[in-house]
C-alpha cells in the first residue's frame, strides 16, 4: 500500500467516485459537511444555532464543540471544529494521527483554552466550571498519568476515595483481567495493562460522561476486547462516552455516532452505518494493468471500478452487491484470460469513507 | 453496526458521580505519597539514612571541632540535623518527586480528579509535616541516646514547630518553583547539588562560627541557616523566640510561593 500513501497526491484515490451523480450515493466530500438534506446524516447545527439554544437540545447533549480554534505558533491543530455528542450514546472521532483530536480532548477535559470558539460539557463551561464537572467526568489520558511505582490496586484504592459512590476496585481490576497484577508496580506492567489501569482509573468514579483518548491503542485482542465490553456495559448503565481512535472498526462496532476528522477540521459526520452507506465492493487481485475502461463497459450502469494499488481491483455499486455484478466481473475476467484471485464481496468500511474524504489512509 | 450490548455488560452499575469530601480526598493522596516515598530507597536514604549517620557519626568522633564539654558535639549536632531533614523532605525529597510526577503526567491526571489542585498542594503538606515528625521523632531518639541534652524552658516545643514549619513553607516553596520549571532531569540535579551545598554551609554540621565573620550574616539569610540557626539558639543556647530567623524563612517561603504559583507548570 505504500505507493497510495506517499506517491499519489492528496485526492488521487478517490478515483473510484463518481457513482453517477444521484447524491443518493456513498459518500463525496461534501457529505457530512452539509448542514442537512443529506438523508442519513445527521444535521449538524450551524455556527447560527451552536451553542444550542433550544432546551430539548441542551438535555439531549454531553458535549457540544463549536466552531473550535487551537493553535500552537503557526500550526492550527483545530481549525474550526464543530461536533455535538449526544448524551447516553457513544461517540467517536476518528482521524489520523495529528488530526486534532486529542487537543480537541482536551479542552473538553478543561487542560487547554481555545483560541476560538466555545466548549460546552454537560451544560458546563470545562475551565470556569471544572469543581462542579470534575467527579462528573472521567478521563483516560492518551498516555501517562499513572505514578510508575504506584501498585494497581492501591491507586484505584486512592482514586476511589476521591468520590462519593465510587466502584469497587477489586471488582473493577476483575473485569479488566488486571486481577494478577494488582500488586505489582505500574512500570513493570505491559503497556496493554498500563492502557487498562488508565481506563479503569477513568471510571472509577461513576462519572456520566467518560473522556477516552485512543483506549485501545497497542492492546492485544484480548484487552481490546475487554476494553469494548467495559465501553458496551457504559453506555448501557446510561453513560455518555465519547472516544478518539483511528482504528475504524473500534468505531463501527462500539459508536453510536462517528465524527470523521482531518486537520483539525469535521470532514463527515453520522452513524456508523448513515456514513458507510449501502455501498457494496468487490475486490480482488490480478496482474497488474488490466483495462479498467473496459472491465467497467462490461459492468452495470452506476459501477465503478479502479485498480488501486498495482494488481488490486475494486468495483463498487451503490447498492448490495448482488449476484449479476459477480457474474459480470468474473466473465469478463474470464473472457480476457485473467485469474481473479482473492475475489472478495465487502461493505464499504469507514476506512473506505475516510479514504474517499481525505485521499489518504487512516492509519498513516 | 452498534452492537446490542453484550450479556456480561448489561450489569455495569449506573452513574453515581460525586466528589468525596475535600479531607478524604487529601488524607488519600497524602497516604499514597507516604508510600511511594517509604518504598523508594534513594528518598529514604536522603531523609533518614543520612541523617541519622550523620548525627551519630560526628556524635562519636571529634570530627568537627564544636566546643569543649562531653555533651558539646552531640547538643550541636541535634539541632543541625533536624534542620536537614527539613531541608531533605520539604526541599529535596519534595522537588525530585514532583518534577518526575509532572513529567509522568500524574499531575495532569490528578488536575481532572475531583481533588483540586489546592487539595494535591494540601495532600503534598501533609505528606511532608508527617515525614518530618517522624524524622524528628527517630532523630530526637537517637540524639537523647548519645547523650543529647536539649536546652530551653516549656517554650521550646513551640518555638521548634513554628521554626520546622516556617522551614518547611520556605523550604517547599522553593521545592516547587524547581519542580514545576525545570525538566525533571535537571530538577533531581539541582535539588541533590543544593542539599550537599546547604549541608555544607547551612550551620548543619559545620558550625557557622567556623566562616569568616562576614559571611556569617548571609549564610544566616539562607533557609538553610536561618533555621539551623533558630534551631540552634532555641535547642542549644536556651534562647527564647529567634525573631530574625523566623522571619528570614517567611520571607523565602513568601516569594517562593508567591514564584511558584506564577511559574509552576502542570504539565
Amino acid at each position: 500500500m505504500t505507493e497510495e500513501r506517499g506517491v499519489e497526491p492528496p485526492g488521487g484515490s478517490r478515483g473510484v467516485a463518481p457513482l453517477g451523480q444521484q447524491g443518493q450515493g456513498p459518500v463525496t466530500e461534501e457529505r457530512g459537511v452539509e448542514p442537512s438534506g443529506v438523508p442519513g446524516v445527521v444535521p449538524r447545527a450551524s455556527t447560527a444555532e451552536c451553542p444550542s439554544k433550544l432546551a430539548s437540545v441542551i438535555d439531549t447533549t454531553a458535549v457540544e464543540i463549536c466552531d473550535l480554534v487551537k493553535r500552537y505558533g503557526h500550526t492550527t491543530a483545530v481549525d474550526g471544529l464543530s461536533l455535538r455528542a449526544g448524551r447516553g450514546a457513544v461517540t467517536a472521532v476518528l482521524g489520523p494521527n495529528g488530526a486534532g483530536k486529542t487537543t480537541t480532548i482536551e479542552i473538553c477535559e478543561g487542560y487547554r483554552r481555545p483560541d476560538a470558539g466555545r466548549v460546552t460539557v454537560l451544560g458546563l463551561d470545562p475551565v470556569a466550571d471544572a469543581r462542579a464537572l470534575h467527579p462528573r467526568v472521567g478521563v483516560m489520558l492518551q498516555s501517562g498519568g499513572i505514578p510508575p511505582a504506584v501498585r494497581p490496586g492501591e491507586y484505584l484504592g486512592v482514586l476511589a476515595r476521591f468520590h462519593a459512590h465510587p466502584l469497587d476496585p477489586v471488582w473493577l481490576l476483575d473485569r479488566l483481567g488486571l486481577t494478577a497484577s494488582a500488586r505489582t508496580p505500574v512500570r513493570r506492567l505491559s503497556g496493554g495493562q498500563q492502557q487498562r489501569v488508565s481506563l479503569a482509573a477513568a471510571v472509577i468514579g461513576r462519572p456520566e460522561l467518560v473522556f477516552l483518548d485512543e483506549p485501545t491503542s497497542g492492546l492485544d485482542p484480548q484487552a481490546r476486547h475487554a476494553t469494548w465490553d467495559l465501553i458496551t456495559g457504559l453506555r448501557a448503565s446510561g453513560a455518555s462516552v465519547i472516544l478518539t481512535t483511528h482504528h475504524m472498526d473500534e468505531a463501527e462496532h462500539l459508536a453510536d455516532h462517528v465524527a470523521i476528522v482531518d486537520h483539525g477540521k469535521l470532514v463527515a459526520e453520522g452513524t456508523p452505518a448513515e456514513l458507510t452507506g449501502t455501498a457494496g465492493q468487490v475486490r480482488f487481485r490480478a496482474e497488474p494493468g488490466l483495462d479498467i475502461e473496459g472491465l467497467l463497459a462490461a459492468l452495470p450502469v452506476g459501477s465503478a471500478a479502479k485498480e488501486s494499488p498495482a494488481g488490486h481491483y475494486l468495483v463498487e455499486v451503490h447498492n448490495r452487491v448482488d449476484p449479476r455484478l459477480v457474474a459480470a466481473v468474473t466473465a469478463w475476467c474470464a473472457e480476457h484470460g485473467v485469474l481473479a484471485q482473492e475475489l472478495r464481496i465487502e461493505s464499504r468500511t469507514l476506512e473506505d469513507v475516510f479514504l474517499e474524504l481525505t485521499g489518504r489512509e487512516l492509519r498513516s | 453496526m452498534s452492537q446490542a450490548p453484550m450479556a456480561e455488560a448489561v450489569d455495569w452499575p449506573a452513574p453515581a458521580p460525586g466528589a468525596a469530601p475535600m479531607a478524604k480526598m487529601i488524607m488519600a493522596q497524602a497516604g499514597l505519597e507516604a508510600r511511594t516515598l517509604v518504598r523508594n530507597g534513594e528518598q529514604l536514604l536522603l531523609t533518614l539514612i543520612i541523617p541519622v549517620l550523620l548525627l551519630t557519626a560526628f556524635s562519636l568522633d571529634d570530627l568537627v571541632k564544636v566546643g569543649s564539654g562531653e555533651r558539646a558535639r552531640v547538643n550541636f549536632l541535634v539541632p543541625g540535623v533536624i534542620a536537614l531533614a527539613v531541608l531533605s523532605t520539604a526541599f529535596t525529597s519534595q522537588a525530585i518527586a514532583t518534577g518526575f510526577e509532572r513529567r509522568y503526567g500524574v499531575l495532569k491526571r490528578l488536575g481532572s480528579t475531583p481533588l483540586s489542585r489546592t487539595g494535591l498542594i494540601g495532600a503534598k503538606t501533609v505528606t511532608v509535616v508527617g515525614v518530618e515528625l517522624a524524622q524528628v521523632v527517630i532523630l530526637v531518639g537517637v540524639g537523647l541516646a548519645l547523650g543529647w541534652r536539649p536546652h530551653g524552658g516549656p517554650g521550646a516545643a513551640a518555638w521548634v514547630a513554628l521554626l520546622v514549619l516556617s522551614g518547611t513553607a520556605a523550604f517547599s516553596g522553593l521545592a516547587l518553583l524547581l519542580a514545576g520549571t525545570m525538566r525533571a532531569e535537571a530538577t533531581l540535579a539541582l535539588a541533590n547539588l543544593v542539599y550537599l551545598v546547604l549541608l555544607g554551609i547551612g550551620g548543619i554540621i559545620f558550625p557557622l562560627t567556623k566562616f569568616p565573620a562576614a559571611a556569617r550574616p548571609v549564610l544566616t539569610l539562607l533557609p538553610s541557616g536561618a533555621l539551623s540557626d533558630g534551631l540552634h539558639r532555641v535547642l542549644q543556647h536556651g534562647a527564647g523566640l529567634p525573631v530574625r530567623d523566623v522571619a528570614v524563612l517567611i520571607v523565602w517561603a513568601a516569594v517562593g510561593i508567591a514564584l511558584a504559583a506564577r511559574l509552576f507548570r502542570w504539565e
